[in-house]
């Protein structure tokens, strides 16, 4: 055994010299040859003597850093070389999880909001996965009833990916037109359908005002259930008809009513964490029954345009951001009346006087919880990106390709502001008086 | 539209509609004294506001519960913004107002139930007007911003959506509408108006909330703030969480791009976003 041992680590000298100098030009094609057979090289720097006493070999312990010199990590994480290729599979070492035969069924109905999971729906997925895993010997799943299209980061299995990693066993996916607006009786309609079959044994929805506290409040009148509204915590009980007993807050805050959880309950936000350590199928089902289609009293006419400028800064959907870049102010305000954007400005455009003070972004003025953030010539002071850490996108046109704002945004273009302002104006006008004429 | 059809419309704008518009007594949230509910009076001044546009709607104010001092102080509040009388029906304290609620419905049907979203005190939890919805079958519209107007039985209402959104509903009556902070503020409550008002008192077959006096309430504690957790194994990884600024996932740059490619690039985010409308 020590002889093969001895075999292959047998050293070259040279190799190792190119490996460890950064600067040699045969140093990447050295480092993948021995990333390819190193990793075997790496797991034998300890084994079982022949007299059953463990030996190590000192020299294949560490790493080499990246400034060419020997490092050992004692925490027994690192790997090597193979630092870019290993870290991210180290980082992706979620267990994964399949729950064939579940015991009993968790229903959740996440808001879903512009076709992403938000914070509070992963908090409240993290609820349902505390109720359904209490008992490791008989695990129940958890179910999210989808409502409209979801969208992932990236397509297809990636998008899987991201409800899995948020702790969804199952998924029901209803993104039919009729679900789409505000169709409360037809979505009751099929969350009844879904009690009828699956006939889970909680159903938690988000008590927010984007939709889940009024669904949520309608199901549970419809099971006859009286809700737990307002839940923030929720801890096992035995006395509990259900097992478990939840504070909730009532009267406008300002109580916490402790009682047993019932079988609707509409959670607040960070009611619980958010799952993180596992992997979950996120296993597409089909209802098997048919919905029956209910004939509604209340007929969606759709959004109305809102004046964006009236929309407080802090709650706006869609920001247009002004800095110290932007020249052309009278072209920047048109460009947000076409875009239909709330305005912005960073610190520098208040002082100058181009812009009111209550526009301001960032630490010292509003902190903004945009959908799309567009920053015009805003280089991204640190106070600045404190103020849109909570928004989703970013969008960034900077003539300076190193400031932070491009390393924050998830869009960036590099170039002069005005011109592809300008551009963008042309292009939106171009298209909405195409759909003028074809309407 | 021929004469005798806008004659006719004309009339039906004069008859207006039966409005009920539940109150109840709110607490203020610093001092804890019995006031006026914000929610509830910015659903009474909806229905006056009604009232003013539609000449012939007629208000009526319903409440349920105990019959006291510090309650019907409270009560007056509403009575001051411009009412002669109001119901109450009386009903012991920690009684369930839902049923008493619907019965007095069911027998007076007006066409429109206004009520606010949640109340000041026991549980608020918002169920009520969903409970009266299904016990009476009507539709319900949540978080109301204004009514625009009343024709025909089909009333054209503007709900509010969150980030200052709002979105236009034709519901047919009768129906019952919540109204949270979105509606309208509430008019100030004149004193003397507030005393002259008389209140009908109708009792009601007491029924006791029984679930409600099983629970614990006791005065909301301030939340625990959620930690950031790092779930690093190596001390090298929780140093770089630690100490190491944000960076981005990473989005894509375009550089050396003409303003129109550009312009294109952000054009299709933002529909993707559905941003543009």
């Amino acid at each position: 055994m020590s002889e093969t041992i001895r075999r292959d680590q047998r050293r070259d000298p040279r190799r190792e010299w190119i490996a460890r100098n950064r600067l040699h030009p045969e140093h990447a094609s050295v480092i993948a040859a021995l990333g390819g057979t190193g990793g075997g090289a790496a797991a034998v720097s300890e084994w079982l003597g022949p007299n059953g006493v463990v030996r190590k070999n000192p020299r294949a312990i560490g790493f080499i850093g990246p400034n060419g010199v020997k490092r050992i990590d004692r925490s027994g994480l690192q790997q090597g070389e193979q630092s870019t290729a290993t870290a991210t599979a180290a980082r992706d070492s979620r267990r994964t999880v399949t729950i064939d035969q579940p015991a009993f069924l968790v229903a959740v109905v996440p808001d879903l909001t512009g076709g992403r999971l938000s914070g509070h729906d992963k908090d409240l997925l993290g609820l349902a996965r505390r109720l359904a895993d209490a008992d490791a010997e008989q695990p129940g799943a958890v179910v999210a009833i989808l409502f409209g299209e979801h969208k992932g980061e990236g397509g297809g299995e990636l998008k899987e990916q991201a409800l899995g990693e948020a702790g969804i066993d199952r998924v029901v996916q209803l993104d039919d037109e009729l679900y789409a607006g505000f169709a409360p009786e037809t979505r009751l309609a099929a969350l009844s359908a879904v009690e009828r079959v699956m006939a889970p044994r909680f159903w938690l929805l988000p008590d927010s005002p984007l939709g889940g506290a009024d669904l949520g409040r309608r199901l549970a009148l419809r099971l006859g259930e009286r809700a737990a509204t307002g839940v923030w915590q929720v801890e096992a009980d035995n006395e509990a008809a259900l097992g478990w007993r939840c504070t909730a807050r009532g009267a406008a805050g300002s109580l916490d009513i402790q009682r047993p959880l019932s079988r609707v309950a509409l959670a607040l936000a960070e009611c619980a964490e958010p799952v993180d350590e596992t992997r979950h199928a996120a296993e597409h089902l089909s209802l098997a029954t048919s919905i029956p289609t209910t004939l509604s009293r209340i007929e969606d006419l759709g959004q109305v345009a809102v004046d964006p400028a009236g929309v407080a800064l802090a709650e706006a959907e869609f920001i247009l951001s002004g800095g110290n870049g932007v020249k052309e102010w009278d072209a920047f305000h048109h460009a947000a009346k076409v875009l239909g954007a709330t305005e912005g400005a960073s610190r520098v455009a208040v002082d100058d006087g181009f812009m009111a003070r209550d526009r301001q972004v960032g630490a010292t003025g509003t902190w903004v919880t945009a959908r799309v953030y567009m920053a015009v010539g805003i280089s991204g002071a640190i106070q600045h990106l404190q103020g849109i850490q909570r928004c989703d996108k970013v969008v960034a046109i900077n003539l300076d390709p190193g400031c932070d704002m491009i390393k924050r945004a998830d869009l960036a273009v590099i170039g002069d502001s005005t011109q592809i302002l300008a551009a963008l104006v042309a292009m939106v006008e171009q298209q909405r008086g195409g759909q003028r004429d074809a309407a | 539209m021929r004469p005798d059809q806008l004659q006719q419309g004309q009339e039906q704008k004069k008859q207006g509609i039966d409005v009920a518009v539940l109150v109840s007594i709110g607490r203020h949230p610093t001092t804890g004294r019995a006031r006026r509910a914000e929610q509830d009076a910015r659903g009474l001044e909806l229905a006056l506001a009604m009232e003013a546009e539609l000449p012939g709607t007629r208000i009526s104010v319903l409440h349920a519960g105990p019959q006291n001092d510090d309650g019907e102080a409270a009560l007056r509040g509403y009575l001051g913004m411009g009412l002669e009388s109001m119901t109450l029906l009386e009903q012991p304290e920690g009684s369930d107002a839902i049923l008493a609620l619907v019965e007095h419905l069911a027998a007076t049907s007006p066409q429109l139930v206004i009520t606010g979203a949640r109340a000041e005190r026991g549980e608020g939890s918002g169920l009520l007007p969903y409970a009266l919805a299904e016990h009476l079958g009507w539709p319900l519209v949540n978080s109301l911003a204004s009514v625009e107007k009343v024709e025909n039985g089909v009333v054209t209402l503007l709900q509010a959506l969150p980030r200052g959104q709002r979105r236009r509903l034709k519901v047919r009556l009768p129906a019952i509408i919540s109204v949270d902070e979105a509606a309208p503020a509430a008019r100030q409550s004149a004193f003397g108006p507030a005393r002259r008002a008389t209140f009908s008192v109708t009792p009601t077959a007491p029924e006791a909330d029984s679930e409600l006096a099983q629970w614990h309430l006791a005065p909301a504690r301030k939340r625990p703030k959620r930690l950031k957790i790092v779930k690093a194994a190596s001390a090298r990884d929780r140093f770089k969480a630690a100490a190491s600024k944000a960076e981005g996932k990473g989005g894509q740059v375009l550089t050396d791009v003409t303003p129109e490619q550009g312009a294109e690039a952000i054009y299709k985010l933002l529909k993707e976003e559905e941003v543009l409308r």
